[in-house]
């Protein structure tokens, strides 16, 4: 009688998570993060492995969107380091940087709620994602020189195949605003994507959407990871998705790191059961 | 057996209703407008303006106008939707022929053999206000829309450049207490004083455009009151309150072209007219540009625009830079045209009458910004020569006040709007972004 | 150093200075609580305080001068005065200038643009009808040494300033804290949603926070006019130094506006010392920027919706 084995023990809280796909992508080291009074993160460590799925989950207030806003530059942690090394090996250090040179230097992420340009079109919200590549100028831009012209092209083009990519192809020229939910969470990542970025973080892409357009996002994210090779990063609530989606999870309570793993470890180890639904008490009948 | 209706409800419904509100609200407008236009009181009898503006046969004229302005948009409110297919009707032509590039091209061309013809006809009254008033204007809005207009940056002290402008022509025209070394006229001192002013405005810029909006007002107001100071106590190097006098006129000889500007105001008109043009065409092709996105997204959204990787900083201190150039041609032209720059006239007043112009013509709109600076512009100067209903030019800012706040209240797009503004006030209107760079804090959040 | 040489005389002008300047940042500091808006025409119910006061002492006594009794009788109309000409157009600036724009929703840059409008709207009809040149309030007392504190000799003037501006400060801070409006007024600066969830009426609040600023900023004006004259063009400037005041000690936070007043008017004194009178705005000014820039949360932090 064969039975599936039993997963073993998830690794200890600080170890990372990663299985042995490819070299660390992005590098947490101990990172903490104090506001005033409060520690939203507490020597968190993490390593994310190039080409990976990993979900950070954790009950509300866990401290996922403080790590999120850590790793882009938006907050700046006073202990710990965060290193992002690219595709050509370049090692670069988040800390300390702004977010705009984060995201040139190769990460990109969405909002829990969609920060989209809301008074643009899709296709311009894409493209703006894209120009902020290229070089075009104030001078170049006011004397029309041959070279802007020809960004300005290429950055149509390129605008033109992410919509495409993430199937808001005949949305191109609808104002942003006007977009259903779940278009506008798809309209986020294909703006993202227009950075060029080697890792995606998305803070709960699925937050808010209906079954199909749940289904349809995590197919994307998927598509995002296979076919462009982009290693992503992913908050989420939904266990559904998560389970499905993430190669690694590693979960947040508290601002810790309480467990890392695969899905299945995780899923099972008691630590988390605890931490999203309370220890059993031993005077209750039936714990 | 029922109770009798109590009076106080029929007054209080008068009262709650929405339409006997406005009507009371039209005429209290059409008192104010009487006051305004009305006598001036005078410290020793301080009631005096308000009763002869009040108590006299002329206010019945202007409760008529409240009480029509009142039948007007009660009617038109009724019959909301016959008037706007009215109005469909009547704009439908040019609204299908405008977007045509052709038919715009047209239409400027025009408007441009216009501005060129014209102004020749004119006599010289009217020349000089055309440079002066008008033309000056026109560019120092045109400038400042770039500011406040493409990138959202609130500057209340945008009249600084243009003093940077002006002195530079004193500068290096040997006419400052410091002298330049080497002269030049001030004609191909021009770029020079472009330069200056851009540099100003990344130097003003660099430090404090990471503020927030609204304290970034602030700041550039008081940096505005500080440069005015400064021109009037340094009298060493800027020749103190009395100002600088003896600029020379533009005068070209080079390359066999020979012509000195004198103090007729048209050839000044000709070079204006010159210059707007390029810029209007620069600044054209800039707001379709990558760099006019890029302030678009600062605007709609400044951390979702850092976080696609746009330098949130360096687009503001850009945009600060190139709306100085404008002010800085600007007060360059002026001070060799009148021959002279005095610090009383570099005032806070004249940086919020430049924001006034901006705004009336569309935030964002380089039409806007043209026609909206010709119009006020235009409107006092006429004024002046055929007074209507006592109007004094001394009371213009009066007007200029109300009209803001009238114009925020019913058409904050100006006159010749932005489409892409108009759609982003709409769309704060519904609680949706908040349609410039002044909201919300600058925290990350979600 | 230049300014050790008159060092207390300059600290005792430099709080009469900064009494004035908290009693106008008070308004600044309520309003941007409860609104998130710098109220750019605060400068107009400063002078409309100061010329309210100037009328109403005119209509009473005329030119005859008080004494004893009734100089304090005149201080205090003057000072009730002015601060009922200064809630007089803080009420209407808001419901003119404000409100509408509130029903909207329109963007914030609009009201502070409705404001700047207000702003020029309101002090060149004063200009318009009251004429143009300054009007001296008559004093109601002689303006000599009361009292000397470390060799530094204080005046009649600057101890009406000083007392006053204490009774109106500490009022202040009582109402917001212990009063029923002052809950109202903590907690719209803190959430408005949620506040007009609690019952809280929103437009009745922000309403009383105008009446309020607009009582303290027209008996500054009142406290200025006795000493300066009051005419159509003072409030831009002192407004403007209050607002920095407000900034200093943290926007938002009334007891960092009394502290932000006093300390830089102290400052701004010792400041002037060291270089000329004429250099005595770009000081301040100098100040405005330099907090901005290094510590824009002010001295006692930003602090929306917390009384202190």
């Amino acid at each position: 009688m064969s039975q599936v084995s039993a997963p073993g023990p998830s690794p200890a809280p600080g170890e990372d998570a990663g299985g042995d796909e490819g070299d660390v992508v992005i590098s947490v080291d101990a990172v903490t993060l104090r506001f005033g009074g409060l520690t939203s993160l507490s020597a968190v460590s993490l390593s994310q492995r190039r080409g990976q799925i990993l979900a950070v989950i954790g009950p509300n207030g866990a401290g996922k969107t403080s790590l999120f806003n850590c790793l882009t530059g938006v907050y700046t942690p006073q202990e710990g380091s965060i290193t992002f090394l690219d595709r050509s090996g370049k090692s670069t250090s988040i800390v300390g940087r702004k977010p705009h040179r984060v995201n040139r230097a190769g990460i990109a992420r969405t909002f829990q709620t969609s920060r989209l340009f809301n008074a643009l079109t899709a296709f311009e919200n894409v493209k703006i994602g894209v120009e902020s590549r290229m070089h075009t100028g104030p001078l170049g831009a006011m004397l029309r020189l041959p070279r802007t012209r020809r960004e300005d092209r290429a950055s149509d083009a390129r605008a033109t195949e992410l919509l495409d990519f993430v199937g808001l192809r005949n949305r191109a020229n609808d104002i942003a605003s006007a977009l259903p939910y779940g278009d506008r969470r798809r309209l986020e990542i294909a703006r993202a994507l227009g950075t060029a970025p080697e890792v995606l973080l998305l803070d709960e892409p699925a937050a808010g959407t209906n079954p199909s357009e749940k289904a349809e996002l995590a197919a994307l994210i998927r598509k995002v990871n296979s076919q462009m090779g982009v290693s992503v990063l992913l908050i989420e609530h939904d266990m559904g998705l998560v389970m499905a989606l993430a190669d690694r999870i590693v979960v947040l309570n508290f601002g810790q790191v309480i467990a890392s793993g695969t899905p299945a470890a995780v899923q099972q180890d008691p630590a988390v059961v605890e931490a999203y639904l309370g220890a059993a008490d031993p005077d209750e009948p039936g714990a | 057996m029922t109770a009798a209706p109590r009076r106080g409800s029929a007054l209080r419904r008068l009262w709650t209703s929405e339409d006997a509100r406005r009507g009371f609200a039209c005429v209290v407008g059409g008192l104010v407008l009487a006051v305004m236009t009305g006598p001036e009181g005078s410290s020793t009898a301080p009631t005096s303006g308000f009763t002869g503006s009040l108590f006299h046969a002329r206010v019945i004229g202007f409760i008529v106008f409240g009480l029509v302005l009142w039948g007007l948009i009660t009617v038109r409110r009724r019959y909301a939707t016959q008037v706007r297919a009215f109005s469909d009707k009547v704009t439908a032509a040019p609204r299908r022929l405008l977007p045509d590039k052709r038919v715009r091209a047209v239409v400027y061309l025009a408007v441009l053999a216009f501005a060129i013809a014209y102004p020749a006809t004119l006599n010289s009254f009217w020349q000089e206000v055309l440079v002066d008033q008008i033309g000056v204007y026109v560019l120092l809005a045109i400038g400042l829309n770039v500011v406040v207009g493409y990138a959202g940056l609130l500057d209340l002290g945008y009249i600084a450049f243009f003093a940077i402008g002006a002195y530079s022509a004193a500068y290096w025209t040997g006419a400052l207490p410091i002298h330049p070394p080497f002269h030049l006229n001030p004609f191909y001192a021009i770029p020079l004083a472009i330069i200056a002013a851009m540099l100003a405005g990344v130097v003003l810029g660099a430090p404090t455009l990471r503020l927030r909006g609204d304290y970034l007002a602030i700041v550039t107001l008081g940096f505005g009151e500080i440069i005015q100071i400064v021109a009037t106590n340094l009298q060493g190097v800027t020749g103190g309150a009395q100002g600088v006098i003896g600029i020379p006129h533009f005068s070209i000889h080079l390359l066999g072209i020979h012509y000195d500007w004198g103090i007729n105001s048209l050839p000044y008109y000709y070079l204006l007219l010159g210059f707007v043009v390029l810029v209007l065409f620069g600044f054209h092709f800039l707001e379709n540009s990558r760099v006019g996105r890029a302030w678009v997204a600062i605007r709609e959204d400044e951390v979702a625009a850092e976080s696609s990787g746009i330098n949130v900083l360096k687009y503001k201190v850009m945009a600060f830079a190139i709306g100085a150039s404008t002010s800085g041609f600007a007060g360059m032209l002026e001070a060799s045209k009148i021959s002279f720059v005095e610090p009383a006239d570099l005032t806070v007043q004249l940086s919020i009458l430049i924001l006034v112009l901006v705004i009336f013509g569309g935030m964002g709109s380089l039409p806007g910004a043209v026609v909206g600076a010709a119009v006020l512009q235009w409107l006092p100067q006429y004024l002046r020569v055929h007074p209507l209903l006592g109007f004094q030019q001394q009371d213009i800012y009066i007007y200029l006040g109300a009209l803001l706040v009238v114009m925020m209240i019913f058409r904050p797009e100006g006159i010749i709007p932005s489409r892409r503004r108009k759609r982003e006030i709409g769309l704060a209107e519904h609680g949706v972004g908040h349609a410039d760079a002044l909201s919300g804090q600058s925290g990350p959040v979600a | 150093m230049c300014f050790t040489q008159n060092f207390w005389n300059l600290v005792v002008s430099g709080l009469a200075d900064g009494f004035l300047y908290a009693l106008i940042a008070i308004g600044y500091t309520l309003v941007y609580g409860v609104l998130q808006l710098i109220n750019f025409a605060h400068s107009e119910v400063f002078m409309s305080g100061g010329f309210a006061s100037y009328f109403i002492l005119n209509a009473a006594i005329g030119t005859s001068q008080p004494h004893g009794i009734g100089s304090l009788a005149f201080l205090a109309l003057g000072t009730v005065g002015g601060g009922l000409g200064g809630a007089l157009v803080a009420f209407l600036l808001e419901r003119v200038a404000y409100r509408p724009l509130r029903r909207r929703n329109a963007p914030r840059l609009a009201f502070l643009i409705s404001a700047i409008g207000a702003s020029y709207f309101i002090y060149n009809i004063a200009g318009k009808e009251f004429g143009r040149n300054a009007l001296e309030i008559p004093s109601p007392f002689t303006n000599g040494p009361v009292f000397s504190i470390f060799g530094a000799t204080v005046q009649t003037y600057y101890v009406v300033i000083a007392v006053s501006a204490v009774i109106m400060l500490v009022l202040v801070d009582r109402v917001v804290a212990m009063t029923r409006l002052g809950k109202g007024i903590r907690a719209v600066a803190q959430d408005a949603e949620t506040a007009s969830l609690m019952g809280v009426n929103i437009d009745r609040v922000i309403s009383q926070t105008f009446i309020i600023g607009g009582i303290l900023g027209g008996a500054a004006g009142f406290l200025f006019g006795l000493n300066a004259g009051v005419v159509y063009t003072m409030g831009f400037t002192p407004a403007l130094k209050a607002f920095t005041a407000a900034v200093l000690g943290g926007i938002g936070n009334i007891r960092g506006a009394m502290i932000g007043g006093l300390l830089l008017g102290i400052v701004e004194n010792l400041g002037v010392a060291c270089t000329q009178a004429s250099w005595r705005d770009v000081v301040a000014f100098g100040i405005l920027v330099l907090v901005l820039l290094v510590r824009p949360t002010g001295i006692l932090g930003e602090q929306l919706g917390r009384a202190a």
